[in-house]
């Protein structure tokens, strides 16, 4: 280790600059957990699975460009790519979730952040936002790329843009649906434990153990039942919504409708209310 | 000037655990040892000063600021440097206290600057840019010393900051302490179960057992009266008494030693007078520098 004499030469120096307010140190740490997310300022390790996930995805946003372009033929809309990548997404979270709540767990960093003026809603609303646009981005940037690709071989001049663009906006606000269910389900389950490994499985569990139920509602013989059992999971509760505010997904939900509405946006509070919760106690350890 | 004042603090946990019980003091700046067994209330200690926890009852006031309504007031100007282990493995130490200077409110420039500024004040020079998790237990004590240091705070409240560290370690890192409190114009508050450690580098020590006040002193307070000569003589230690007591000298008897309050230098040349003077063979004269350990002995614990 280095030893003080050499030190004293330079003499401590007191800081006269400017100190920021809360809302400065929330968007440092939501610039900082969107970079995380990424694996950017981290080791080469940390970029490999959020990349490849993000290369297919770009590579199947490309390739669905590069048909609509030579043959002019739809094979995926806006509103369909991310129902068709759930998966992928399910990856993705499972990944940069843990990533960017555990890793504070487990090692132990949160009372560093506790013991500045950051609160526990700061923290907890950076990290969401940081996971919020992580998933969005993971989608939107393909779905920019399949608008490109239909926008620049449009045959309908301007008009044909416009038109585009009129389907490509209603896709980012789906995706931005997707990205808000997912980062409030990953992070809130990835906050419970500090092994990312633990996080990762507990995130893939709750979206995949989910889906068969909705299979089994599905094949009951009451239609009632067949039509809420999209409810009894997070993806299909997303595709739900999608289809009552207009989409078209195959979907049956009679007079439901409104109650996916409902159902998605008090899950989503539920996980932050119960993040905060959660960060509450931890804050004040 | 008082930094940290509190009046009847106390802090019982639901389930009846009381850790601190009507604790009152003022503390000047300056480094400040805060003594206790592990368990006397130290850490709660801290964490109220913080804000972190809320008093049960009396008040605490840290730069005259109430850390329970002027919490983001308090915790800007105080630096926490906590006892667990707190590092992320997998980033450099220049970045990760660049990050920390970040949520302390400080722009990006001035964060990156004052962060290895403080990593070279703790002595890590190009070490800072390897990743944490290949550091020493030594260096990563450095770290989390150089995080609590980075938006230059006026009190640093390190608790145990030598924990885990070999001798030389200690030395390094209480050496790091005296500093910061004696050049920086920092004050600081030293957590520790070793009384012996802290008592070197401190000004005033707060000592606490049970989550009560043992005593809170001035450490020159503590120590300057009990300095003690010790005389040894071959024989005639009474004739030696007498005639010490002669010469206007306390003297106590303590086996064969003969013990002698040192008021001033010139009690070293009225004993050795006294000795000529009866020509005794001296076989020892020296100075018992009491240490403030003895100032606790009925009540410590072997721990302290």
């Amino acid at each position: 280790m280095s030893e003080a004499g050499v030190i004293h030469d330079i003499g401590y120096q007191r800081y006269d600059g400017p100190r920021l307010g809360r809302f400065a140190m929330q968007q440092a740490l939501y610039v900082h957990g969107l970079r995380a997310a990424f694996g950017l300022g981290r080791s080469a390790k940390a970029k490999i699975f959020p990349w490849l996930v993000f290369g297919i995805m770009l590579l199947v946003a490309v390739i669905v460009a590069a048909i609509r372009s030579l043959t002019g033929e739809s094979v995926l809309s806006y509103l369909d790519f991310a129902g068709q990548m759930s998966f992928l997404i399910i990856f993705f979270t499972a990944i940069v979730a843990p990533q960017l709540v555990s890793r504070d767990l487990r090692a132990g960093t949160l009372p560093l952040y506790f013991s500045r003026p950051l609160r526990a809603a700061d923290y907890v609303s950076a990290k969401f936002a940081a996971m919020v646009s992580a998933v969005w981005l993971l989608l939107g940037v393909p779905q920019f790329i399949m608008f490109l690709g239909a926008a620049f071989t449009t045959t309908d001049g301007v008009k044909g843009v416009f038109n585009e663009l009129g389907d490509l906006i209603p896709g980012w606000g789906y995706s931005l649906l997707w990205a808000l269910t997912f980062a409030g389900i990953g992070l809130l389950v990835a906050s419970f434990t500090g092994k990312q490994a633990f996080a990762a499985g507990g995130i893939v569990a709750v979206f995949l153990v989910t889906t068969p139920i909705v299979g089994v509602l599905s094949s009951l013989p009451s239609t009632t039942a067949n039509q809420l059992a999209f409810l009894s999971s997070p993806m299909f509760l997303i595709a739900g919504v999608g289809q009552w505010m207009g989409g078209n997904f195959d979907m049956e939900l009679g007079r439901f409708g409104p109650i996916y509405g409902i159902e998605a946006v008090c899950l989503i509070a539920a996980c932050l209310l119960i993040l905060l919760a959660r960060y509450r106690k931890v804050a004040s350890l | 000037m008082t930094i940290i004042v509190t009046d009847g603090l106390t802090k019982t946990y639901g389930g009846g655990v009381t850790a601190l019980a009507d604790l009152t003091v003022a503390v000047d700046a300056g480094v400040i040892g805060l003594v206790g067994a592990n368990g006397a209330g130290k850490s709660t200690f801290i964490k109220i000063m913080l804000g972190l926890l809320p008093p049960s009852s009396g008040s605490v006031r840290v730069f005259d600021l109430d850390p329970v309504t002027q919490t983001d007031r308090v915790r800007a100007r105080v630096g926490y440097m906590p006892e667990n282990d707190c590092l992320p493995p997998d980033v450099s130490a220049a970045e990760f206290v660049t990050h920390l200077a970040r949520m302390s409110g400080l722009p990006k420039t001035a964060a990156r600057e004052r962060a290895s500024e403080a990593l070279r004040h703790v002595g890590l020079y190009e070490e800072r840019y390897r990743q944490i998790g290949g550091y020493s237990t030594g260096m990563k004590q450095r770290v989390k010393l150089a995080q609590a240091l980075v938006h230059d705070p006026d009190l640093l409240l390190l608790d145990e900051p030598t924990n885990g560290l070999d001798p030389a370690g200690r030395d390094a890192m209480l050496g790091l302490v005296h500093r910061i409190g004696n050049e920086f114009g920092i004050s600081v508050v030293v957590c520790s179960h070793l009384l012996g450690e802290v008592e070197r580098i401190c000004d005033s020590l707060i000592a606490i057992e049970g989550g009560r006040l043992l005593r809170a002193d001035r450490i020159s307070s503590m120590t300057e009266a009990s300095d003690i000569l010790a005389v040894e003589v071959a024989d005639g230690t009474d004739e030696l008494a007498a005639a010490l007591i002669e010469r206007g000298l306390a003297v106590t008897r303590e086996g064969r030693l003969l013990l002698v309050p040192l008021e001033s230098d010139e009690a070293y040349d009225r004993i050795l007078h006294a000795v000529s003077d009866l020509d005794l063979n001296l076989h020892r004269l020296d100075q018992r520098r009491h240490r403030v350990a003895e100032l606790f002995t009925t009540k410590e614990t072997a721990d302290v």
